[in-house]
C-alpha cells in the first residue's frame, strides 16, 4: 500500500472517531423532570367552571375540588373500546400513586345523557373505582360545557345501538382550579402518574 | 506530487463531512415545531376566507422537534389541533414514542390531524440519510 493511500485511511479513521466523540456528547439538553407529559397550556388559565348532577347523587361541582388534582374527560358508559381503556388507565395510575391518589379526583362527564343516568354510571365507575365520580346532566347543559373545554361529542347510528364519538383526551386541572394539560388517548398509566406527582407537589396559588 | 496531496485533502475532507453527517448529535435548539394562529384569523374566517394554518399532516422526528407547539395570537379562542387554545395560549405536546397519532381536529375538512412521530436516527447510515433528506428539503 502506498504511503498516500495509508495517510488517507489513518486519516479517515481519525475524522470518524472525532465525530463518534462528537456523537458521545449529549445530543439535547437532558429532558427537564418538572415538565408534563401531558400537552401542556402557557399559561394555565382557570378551567371553565361546571356544575352537573352527579353519580354520587349530589352535584359535581369544579369548585368543590379545590386541594385536589382532577382529571377530566368526557365519554358515555356503552362505549366498547375508548372511556373502558381510559377508565382503566386512569384507576390504575391512581393505584400507581398510593396514598397520593386521594388527592386526585376522576370526573367522568357523559356525552350520552340519554342513557346515562346518574345511578347507571355510578354503578358503570364503581367496576373501575369506587371513587371516581360521574356527571351528567341536560343535553343542552352538557353541550355547553364540551363547548367551554373544546371537546366534540357526535351521534352515530340510528335505534338503540347508537354510538357517540367524542374527543378522548383527558384534562388535567391542578390544586387551584386551573387547567394545566391535555393527555392525548392511549398515553401509560405511569405518565398520568408522573404528572399527577408533579401537579400535587405544587403549592396551591 | 501536487495532485496526489490535493487528492489526498480532498479524500480527507470528504471522508471528514460525511463522518461529521453520520455521527455528529442532531442540532436540537429548541424541539419545538411551532404553529401559530396568526391574529386577525378569526375575522378573515367569519368573511368566508378559508385558511389552512395546520398542515393535515405533521412529521416530527423524536430527539430533534418531538413537541408540538400551537399558539394562539389571535383575539378569539380557537380550536387547534387536539385542543381549545385561549388568545395568547401556547399549547405544548411533547411527544416520546416513535407512533403515527390521530386526533379530531375541527380545523380540517375531513375532522382528522395525523401526527408522524419518527425515531431519531440512530448515529451512522440512518443519520447520514437523514441529514440528506434535510439538505434535500432545504434545497
Amino acid at each position: 500500500m502506498s504511503r498516500a493511500a495509508i495517510l488517507t485511511v489513518g486519516a479517515a479513521l481519525l475524522a470518524v472517531l472525532v465525530a463518534v466523540s462528537l456523537s458521545r456528547s449529549p445530543a439535547s439538553a437532558p429532558a427537564q423532570a418538572k415538565v408534563l407529559k401531558a400537552g401542556a397550556f402557557d399559561p394555565a388559565l382557570p378551567a371553565p367552571a361546571f356544575a352537573l348532577p352527579g353519580s354520587a347523587g349530589s352535584e359535581v361541582t369544579l369548585a368543590s375540588y379545590r386541594g385536589k388534582v382532577v382529571l377530566l374527560t368526557f365519554g358515555f358508559t356503552y362505549c366498547a373500546t375508548v372511556c373502558p381503556t381510559t377508565l382503566s388507565t386512569l384507576a390504575q395510575a391512581k393505584r400507581t400513586l398510593g396514598a397520593a391518589g386521594d388527592a386526585v379526583q376522576v370526573i367522568f362527564v357523559t356525552v350520552d345523557p340519554e342513557r346515562d343516568d346518574a345511578v347507571h354510571m355510578r354503578d358503570y365507575l364503581a367496576a373501575f373505582d369506587p371513587s371516581f365520580l360521574g356527571a351528567t346532566g341536560t343535553p343542552e347543559a352538557l353541550a355547553a360545557m364540551r363547548k367551554a373545554y373544546g371537546v366534540t361529542a357526535e351521534k352515530h347510528g340510528t335505534g338503540s345501538d347508537y354510538v357517540m364519538g367524542h374527543t378522548s383526551s383527558i384534562f388535567l386541572i391542578d390544586k387551584g382550579g386551573k387547567l394545566r394539560g391535555l393527555m392525548p388517548f392511549g398515553r401509560e398509566p405511569a405518565d398520568f402518574a408522573h404528572d399527577i406527582t408533579l401537579l400535587l407537589a405544587e403549592p396551591v396559588a | 506530487m501536487r495532485w496526489r496531496a490535493l487528492a489526498l485533502a480532498a479524500a480527507l475532507v470528504l471522508l471528514g463531512g460525511l463522518g461529521w453527517a453520520a455521527f455528529a448529535p442532531l442540532p436540537a435548539v429548541s424541539r419545538e415545531q411551532l404553529y401559530e394562529i396568526p391574529p386577525g384569523t378569526s375575522v378573515r374566517r367569519l368573511s368566508g376566507e378559508n385558511l389552512d394554518i395546520l398542515p393535515h399532516t405533521i412529521q416530527l422526528t423524536l430527539g430533534r422537534n418531538d413537541v408540538l407547539a400551537l399558539r394562539n395570537k389571535d383575539a378569539a379562542p380557537h380550536i387547534f389541533g387536539p385542543t381549545l387554545i385561549m388568545p395568547g395560549q401556547t399549547f405544548r405536546l411533547p411527544f416520546s414514542m416513535a407512533s403515527t397519532y390521530n386526533f379530531l381536529c375541527s380545523a380540517h375538512a375531513d375532522g382528522q390531524l395525523n401526527i408522524i412521530v419518527e425515531p431519531a436516527p440512530a448515529p451512522g447510515w440512518q443519520r447520514l440519510r437523514w441529514r440528506w433528506r434535510q439538505l434535500k428539503g432545504t434545497v
